[in-house]
C-alpha cells in the first residue's frame, strides 16, 4: 500500500464528497443568499479535492489522472468519512452537518499547513482561509436555527443527534494516521480534538442546543466500509464516465 | 533587450490580462502573477497562484496570459501555477483597490487576519456608492467566491464586498 496515496485520497474524498452533496442543492436552497452560499463552499471543496487528487495520481505514479480517481473508484475504494456522505435533509441537517464536518477540517488544516510535504502543506496554507468562512457561515446558522423558533430549534437538536454519531470518527487514529504523524506528513488527531470539542461545545450553547451524551461513533469511512448513501452520490457523480468511458466534454 | 528590461516588458503586457470575473482588475492588480523567469532557451514561465481553490477562472487566466505573450510576439510561454505562498488580499495593489471601488465593488481591508476570523465582528466595510460606513452583511458568500453580498442602509443599494484573505 501506498501511504501517501491513501492519506491524500482521505482528505481529497472527504472534500469530493461533501462538495457533490452541497452541489445538490444548487438552484434548491432556502433563500437565494443561502443557495448561493452552499454552492460556494461546494466550490471550495471540489477546488481542493482537484488539487489533491492531482497530487494523488503523480504519488500514485500509474499514469491516472484526477478524473480517473474521481471517476473511476468503486465505494470501497473511497475513504471519506460517514459524516461527509448524509444526505442533506432539511435545511438544519445540512447545516450541522457542515458545522461538524467544518469544526474537524478547520483545526486540522491549520495543523496541516505545516506538513513536510510541499503539496499538502500548500493545499492546507490555501485552503484554511476559506474554512474559517465556512466554519463561519455554519456556526452561525446553527445558532440563528437553534435559538429561533421553535420548529427550527426542534429541527436542528434532531439534526444534532441524528449526526452526533458520524462526528467522532474523524478523532479515532489508525495505523495509516500513525504513519502520517511519525512521517511528519499528517496531523495528530488528539490534538485537533480539543479544538473541535471548544467549537462545538460554544456553538452549541449559544445555540441553546444540548450535546448528546452517547459516546459511541460510527466509523469504517476511512477504511472504504460506508453506509448505504456512497453508492447512490457515486452512482449519480460517475454515470457518465461509466455509461461512456473517456468521454470528455 | 537586457534580461531585466525583458522582464519588464513582459509585466507590462501582462497589464492587459485581466480577472474574467472581475475585467477592470489586471493579473498584476489582484497579486496573481508571482513572478517571471526566462530560461536559457527563450521559454517564458509565469508563476501565478490562484486566488481560491476552486476558482473557475485560473485556467481562463492561464489561456488568456499566454494569448497576450504570442500576439505580443513571445510564442514560447509556460504557465505554472503554485499553491505556497497561498495568496492574499493583502497582495492587491492600491491602484487595483481604487479601480474596485469606481466600478461599485468595495475593496478589501488591509491585514486579513485569519486568526481573527471566527466569531468577530465584521469589518466596517464603506459603501462603494455612497462612501457611508452605515453598512450591513446580506450574505457571507457572494456572485462569486471572492465576494460578499452586503447593502447600503443609507443609500439603500446593494454591493459586493471583495472579501478579506
Amino acid at each position: 500500500m501506498n501511504n501517501l496515496f491513501e492519506y491524500t485520497l482521505r482528505i481529497a474524498d472527504n472534500a469530493l464528497i461533501l462538495g457533490h452533496r452541497l452541489s445538490e442543492l444548487c438552484g434548491h436552497g432556502p433563500v437565494l443568499e443561502q443557495d448561493i452560499a452552499v454552492t460556494n463552499i461546494a466550490l471550495d471543496l471540489v477546488g481542493q479535492a482537484r488539487t489533491l487528487y492531482q497530487y494523488a495520481a503523480e504519488v500514485q505514479n500509474q499514469g491516472k489522472t484526477e478524473d480517473d480517481i474521481a471517476y473511476l473508484r468503486d465505494v470501497y475504494d473511497f475513504k471519506n468519512l460517514l459524516l461527509v456522505e448524509q444526505p442533506n435533509g432539511d435545511f438544519a441537517h445540512t447545516i450541522v452537518r457542515q458545522f461538524f464536518f467544518s469544526a474537524f477540517q478547520y483545526p486540522y488544516f491549520q495543523k496541516m499547513a505545516y506538513s513536510n510535504d510541499d503539496i499538502l502543506r500548500g493545499v492546507a496554507e490555501k485552503a484554511v482561509k476559506e474554512l474559517a468562512y465556512h466554519l463561519r457561515w455554519s456556526s452561525e446558522w446553527l445558532i440563528r436555527l437553534g435559538d429561533g423558533t421553535a420548529e427550527s430549534h426542534q429541527r436542528a437538536q434532531k439534526a444534532v443527534d441524528n449526526l452526533w454519531t458520524y462526528a467522532g470518527e474523524a478523532f479515532i487514529a489508525d495505523e495509516l494516521d500513525n504513519w502520517a504523524i511519525t512521517e511528519g506528513v499528517g496531523v495528530a488527531l488528539e490534538n485537533i480534538k480539543t479544538s473541535f470539542d471548544k467549537t462545538v461545545n460554544d456553538v452549541l450553547a449559544e445555540a441553546t442546543l444540548s450535546k448528546p451524551s452517547d459516546l459511541y461513533m460510527q466509523k469504517g469511512g476511512k477504511k472504504g466500509q460506508h453506509t448505504e448513501y456512497l453508492g447512490y452520490i457515486l452512482a449519480e457523480m460517475q454515470f457518465m464516465q461509466r455509461a461512456y468511458p473517456n468521454m470528455a466534454w | 533587450m537586457s534580461n531585466e528590461a525583458l522582464k519588464k516588458h513582459i509585466l507590462t503586457i501582462l497589464e492587459n490580462v485581466s480577472d474574467p470575473e472581475m475585467p477592470v482588475l489586471s493579473v498584476l492588480d489582484l497579486g496573481i502573477v508571482r513572478d517571471v523567469y526566462l530560461q536559457d532557451d527563450g521559454l517564458i514561465e509565469v508563476i501565478i497562484t490562484p486566488t481560491y481553490s476552486g476558482c473557475p477562472a485560473m485556467s481562463v487566466i492561464a489561456t488568456n496570459i499566454k494569448f497576450e505573450l504570442l500576439a505580443h510576439g513571445f510564442p514560447k510561454v509556460k504557465v505554472t501555477e503554485i499553491l505556497s505562498p497561498a495568496w492574499t488580499t493583502d497582495w492587491m495593489t492600491e491602484s487595483g483597490k481604487q479601480k474596485l471601488k469606481d466600478y461599485g465593488i468595495a475593496p478589501p481591508q488591509t491585514q486579513a487576519r485569519l486568526d481573527k476570523l471566527l466569531f468577530q465582528d465584521h469589518p466596517l466595510v464603506f459603501c462603494p456608492q455612497c462612501g457611508s460606513n452605515n453598512t450591513e452583511l446580506l450574505s457571507e458568500f457572494g456572485s462569486t467566491a471572492c465576494k460578499s453580498l452586503m447593502r447600503c442602509k443609507d443609500c439603500l443599494e446593494p454591493f459586493d464586498y471583495f472579501k478579506c484573505h
